[in-house]
């Protein structure tokens, strides 16, 4: 998604240039009530529709699961999981896709100048023609969120449909759930409104139930309701306590310095980079070198 | 529906059984999700398996496929023992004190009156026992042995708990867990809401499935109240239309039956119809069909319908036996119909046994297919490999395919199942050649017509005499024919209390069914919709949603059938003296002078409670049957039958186990499965990201679901080597499916009469054509029997074996 006039930016990736202060913006969130999802998957294909995506007709693997994973077109999807909770058979079904996090591991890790931006709002959007396809976002994202697209070798993910939010839109998702299991508004009536849903759930017997923002990423934008909070992996992997990687949070100490020092030769060395040998991935050897520079530090 | 989508937010308890709503209809289940939310409604679901709608559900119990009769049966039971019924509403407003002939019975399966030969009965004794008056006679303490009430219990005193779980394969713990839930909205604030949709009609007693509820629900007093009803969910937007208009071959529009061969005048006719009360100072509305159908043979023929050739009944067709599409297929399968107009539909993997659908099609001389996508009917010709094995150099049969438009590319109205006619509006031009519908029917008829005046032929005058008033002949317009629908008055009339003033104006639009009259000075071609189009316009395009009473009722959004009323039978809402059962609420009330309130009454709006005209004025009797009398061919009360293809004797009379009257065609019941066989049970449905054969056409939609599967429990997978991705065969005594496994722990084994049972579910939506990858097709598997009222096809419960072929490949 491109830079939205309307939308102020709060933080940018590799970026000190200050951001701008003046406007006031109100925080946004989603709020996806797990028990009200009907699985019905009508928020898929509203989210390729709008984003004029299309996701190839892939196989059955033997799930409900279709495609199996995001991918670079299909940016949320829904996750089914049969499980027994506490003595009762239970069909999970989680719409997964970007958290929208407070704190983006994304834009941490991201080195490209302005491909990754959050704003004022909350809404964590990537600027694909920024973006040089490293794929840092993908290590430094905490749910396993972004794909890098095999065309284009750029970064996609949700963008809480930024440019439809933009000019007083919900997200087209939001927009056309039946059941109103998604529902987008400013993150304080969000939370009202799950705190009424977690009522509910108690009432019947799921003394568990509340509401997904976890603190380790500085709350989500993106939250769920859940039957049962205390167990979020039971839902597709949901991660219980998700943080940003200290890799990622390393390099950012170890280099924003070197950056400080050196941006306009970086930028220029990635720009060669790119043109001569194609975008950038991080490879086993980076991993490797990033684990060795933690441990070095630690030690 | 008997109610709204929107009033299901009302209920305190949602049974949805027979259907999966959250999956086969998302966007009403949000009224379920409403109605959870803020009057902690509770929802239970039972079903063959665990559906999306069981996931949102507060209690599941699975059952076997067709044995909905049985644990519903059970039901009954449990609320008499347990006195569970709202006593004055049934004894009051149901048939349950009324006598029934001393020649009725019920023995070892059958009713009296049974001939095996015929497959049929004699449904005289099943019938009311009259008094010196004529009327019928009643028990109002119910304590007469002959009563509805008293036969119902003695009928239903089989179905205890334990015969539940033997047939069904429910746990008694959670069906008696259900009986308490049910059983406490009959309390007279408290209701249910019943969703159900093909899950039950699709059974070879798919009318008793439903029937059985509906007693459930009356016993309750749930019917005719806000949050409750007997709510079908019908699977197309504009199902419920069709039916109202009358597409059945034994129809005619607004629910008038065609005329059959041994009725040739219309005195004859009307013996039958328009009945006379059964109980004394009934409405019996029913008696008003003279002037709905002489409006209707106005709006045929116009002037040429006259009082002398009584109203052009000779020109409508005959029926000797009723065309059902099994009934229709199974002649073109013996070559007696040789050519077939497919409009809108998909035939070849709609019906059942698609290897006798084939060569049926193939024995056609002509088929003409009407359709905005390249079905697989109009392609049945055509080798598509193993998915359509046929060599077409064999099949003579000439095909034309006519590319029509899609709802968003013409004006119209869309009947929901809430029964509301909603204008919509063209949205895009039609790709191509594709045509309206109307205008491809138009220039048939116009054709026809000039070859008829042409050349005669042997009964052109029903033909040459129809009515075809349209600006442009060769294109009606939808609006010109939803005025036609509603009707208009062709004389004026006067008023005979002051002649000087007219009731009609000649010409203007009608603005009720009331006003239809049967000396031809009024037309109408569909009685119920009348109302629907009037002097102050397309009511069908209101767009006001303003809800007086807070019941969702919206009375001036679009047009609700019959006469903009939104709940059937609300007379029921008021108790006898006309006061709301529910003050909290209320729908319609006497305020001492006449009825009034939020909805339209389904009432006299003058007649005063205490002269007990009942609230279901349709029925002679004025009251709502428990007990059906011989309205349907295959029992007064509902009864347990297996279905033809079932795993297990039938538990309560081994000696009758399918549906004992429903019809099955020679060569048809040699091709039933036996279940040492075809062991497993298997059940056919829909998934949510597809719309029948249709949306596999999208791209996105076959994303979404892009391959065949086949749905089975994780006991029965392990037992055949079987991984969740391998694909399997599934074949039926008819044919077979080459499909993905899905193992789930969704479907359990069930114990059914100690035998472990499995069942094996099989989603419909692939075909040959399309963007998503080719399927076989349910249907290659299902068999050709039909419901015994209407032959809905037994879609729903059939046997199956189930082999793995080889390993996942991902």
């Amino acid at each position: 998604m491109a830079n939205l006039q309307s939308l102020d930016i709060r933080r940018r990736s590799a970026t000190t240039t200050p951001s701008p202060s003046q406007r006031e913006a109100v925080q946004v969130a989603k709020l996806i009530d797990v028990s009200r999802c009907i699985g019905c998957k009508a928020c898929q294909s509203a989210c390729l529709e709008w984003n004029d995506l299309r996701e190839e007709v892939g196989i059955n693997v033997g799930v409900y699961d279709n495609p199996h994973d995001l991918t670079e077109n299909t940016w949320t999807l829904m996750r089914f999981t049969e499980i027994d909770v506490d003595g009762r058979f239970e069909w999970l079904i989680r719409k997964d896709g970007c958290m929208h996090c407070d704190d983006p591991g994304c834009l941490k890790a991201c080195p490209a100048p302005g491909a990754i931006v959050q704003y004022k709002n909350g809404i964590v959007d990537f600027v694909s023609e920024n973006c040089i396809g490293c794929g840092y976002c993908v290590k430094g994202c905490p749910f396993n969120i972004p794909r890098i697209s095999a065309k284009d070798q750029k970064a996609y993910k949700c963008t809480l449909c930024s440019d439809r939010v933009a000019v007083g839109q919900a997200p087209a998702c939001a927009k056309v759930c039946p059941t109103q299991a998604i529902s987008f508004g400013t993150k304080t009536d969000m939370i009202a409104w799950a705190d009424e849903r977690i009522a509910d759930l108690k009432e019947r017997g799921y003394k568990n139930a509340g509401l997904y923002n976890p603190a380790g990423v500085g709350g989500t934008h993106v939250m769920y309701v859940l039957k049962h909070l205390d167990k979020p992996q039971i839902y597709a992997g949901l991660p219980k306590d998700p943080k940003i990687s200290p890799l990622v949070e390393l390099w950012k100490g170890v280099t924003k310095p070197i950056l400080l020092a050196g941006v306009a030769v970086a930028a220029l060395a990635g720009f060669f980079h790119y043109v001569t040998h194609g975008p950038n991935e991080v490879q086993d050897e980076d991993e490797a070198a990033a684990e060795k520079m933690r441990r070095d530090k630690a030690a | 529906m008997t109610n709204l989508w929107a009033d299901i937010k009302n209920t305190d308890l949602v049974v949805i059984m027979g259907g999966n709503a959250a999956e086969a209809h998302p966007c009403g289940f949000k009224w379920v999700t409403e109605a959870k939310h803020h009057r902690k409604a509770k929802l239970i679901v039972v079903d063959p398996r665990f559906t999306r709608s069981a996931a949102m559900s507060d209690l599941f119990v699975q059952i076997r496929p067709g044995t909905d009769i049985a644990f519903l049966g059970g039901v009954i039971k449990y609320l008499l023992d347990n006195d569970k019924i709202q006593k004055e509403y049934v004894l009051n407003y149901t048939n349950a004190a009324y006598i029934i002939r001393g020649d009725f019975k019920f023995e070892d399966g059958l009713f009296s009156g049974y001939d095996e030969a015929k497959r049929d009965y004699n449904r005289a004794s099943w019938d009311y026992e009259l008094g010196d008056d004529g009327f019928v006679k009643a028990d109002a303490t119910l304590q007469d042995p002959r009563c509805v009430y008293q036969l119902m219990k003695a009928h239903y005193a089989r179905y205890t708990p334990e015969m539940v779980e033997r047939i069904t394969g429910a746990p008694k713990d959670k069906f008696l867990e259900v009986c308490k839930l049910i059983a406490e909205t009959s309390a007279v604030d408290k209701v249910m809401t019943s969703m159900y949709a093909l899950g039950w009609t699709q059974h070879s007693k798919g009318s008793q499935n439903i029937r059985t509820m509906a007693m459930i629900q009356l016993l309750l007093g749930n019917i005719g109240l806000a949050g409750g009803g007997m709510n079908a969910l019908r699977g197309h937007s504009n199902i419920q239309g069709l039916t109202d208009i009358g597409l059945m071959s034994n129809l005619i529009p607004g629910y008038l039956t065609l005329a059959g061969d041994r009725e040739p005048d219309l005195a004859t006719y009307m013996k039958t119809r328009g009945f006379k009360p059964m109980r004394p100072g009934q409405m019996s509305y029913w008696q008003n069909y003279d002037k709905f159908f002489v409006s209707f043979q106005k709006a045929m023929w116009g002037d040429a319908a006259t009082k002398e050739n009584d109203w052009a009944y000779d020109w409508l067709p005959k029926v000797d036996v009723v065309y059902d599409v099994l009934r229709g297929w199974e002649l073109m399968y013996q070559g007696k119909m040789n050519g077939y107009v497919c409009q809108g539909f998909n035939p070849l993997l709609s019906f059942p046994n698609r290897r006798k659908l084939t060569a049926a099609m193939a024995k056609l001389k002509y088929l003409v297919v009407m359709d905005p996508l390249a079905t697989e009917t109009s392609e049945f010709w055509q080798n598509y490999g193993e998915h359509n094995d046929v060599d077409p150099a064999k099949i003579q049969t000439e095909v034309f395919r006519l590319p029509t438009t899609v709802f968003a590319e013409e004006n119209g109205s869309l009947v929901n199942s809430g029964r509301w006619l909603q204008w919509h509006f063209k949205g895009a031009e039609p790709p191509g050649e594709a045509l309206p519908d109307i205008d491809i029917m138009a220039r048939l008829f116009i054709k026809m017509r000039d070859l008829y005046r042409k050349e005669g032929g042997a009964f052109p005058d029903p033909f040459v005499n129809l009515t075809w008033n349209y600006e442009d002949p060769l294109a009606p317009q939808p609006e010109e024919l939803a005025r036609e629908l509603n009707g208009r008055a062709l004389a004026d009339v006067p008023d005979p209390k002051d002649p000087t003033k007219l009731i009609l104006r000649k010409g203007a639009q009608l603005s009720g069914f009331g006003e239809l009259r049967n000396d031809g000075t009024t037309m109408a071609g569909c009685w119920i919709y009348t109302g629907c189009w009037t002097e102050a316009g397309n009511q069908m395009a209101r767009r006001d949603n303003s809800d007086p009473g807070g019941l969702g009722l919206t009375p001036k959004w679009a047009w609700s059938w019959p006469a903009n009323r939104r709940i059937l039978y609300n007379r029921a809402s008021a108790d006898t003296q006309g006061k709301p059962w529910n003050p909290a609420k209320k729908q319609v009330w006497w305020n001492g002078e006449r009825w009034t309130g939020y909805d339209v009454p389904d009432y006299g709006v003058t007649m005063k409670p205490q002269d007990n005209v009942g609230p279901f004025i349709m029925n002679p009797e004025g009251s709502a049957r428990l007990f059906t009398r011989g309205m349907l061919r295959d029992g007064p009360f509902p009864e347990h039958y297996e279905p033809f293809e079932a795993p297990v004797a039938n538990a309560l009379h081994p000696k009758v186990g399918p549906n004992p009257v429903a019809r099955v065609f020679k060569g048809d019941m040699e091709v039933f499965g036996k279940p040492q066989d075809f062991p497993h049970v298997a059940t056919t449905y829909r998934l949510t990201e597809h719309f029948h054969f249709w949306t596999k056409h999208v791209q996105i939609n076959a994303a979404l679901q892009p391959q065949e599967f086949v749905e089975l429990g994780e006991e029965l997978a392990k037992e055949k080597g079987i991984a969740s991705g391998d694909t399997v065969e599934v074949r039926s005594n008819r044919g077979r499916v080459k499909a993905v496994a899905v193992v789930t722990k969704r479907i359990k084994a069930l114990t059914i009469d100690g035998k472990k049972i499995h069942t094996v579910g099989i989603p419909l939506h692939w075909g040959f054509t399309g963007a998503a990858r080719k399927g076989f097709g349910a249907n290659q598997l299902t068999p050709y029997v039909g419901d015994a009222n209407i032959e809905t096809p037994e879609f729903k419960a059939f046997l199956v074996d189930v082999k793995k072929l080889g390993q996942a490949t991902v």
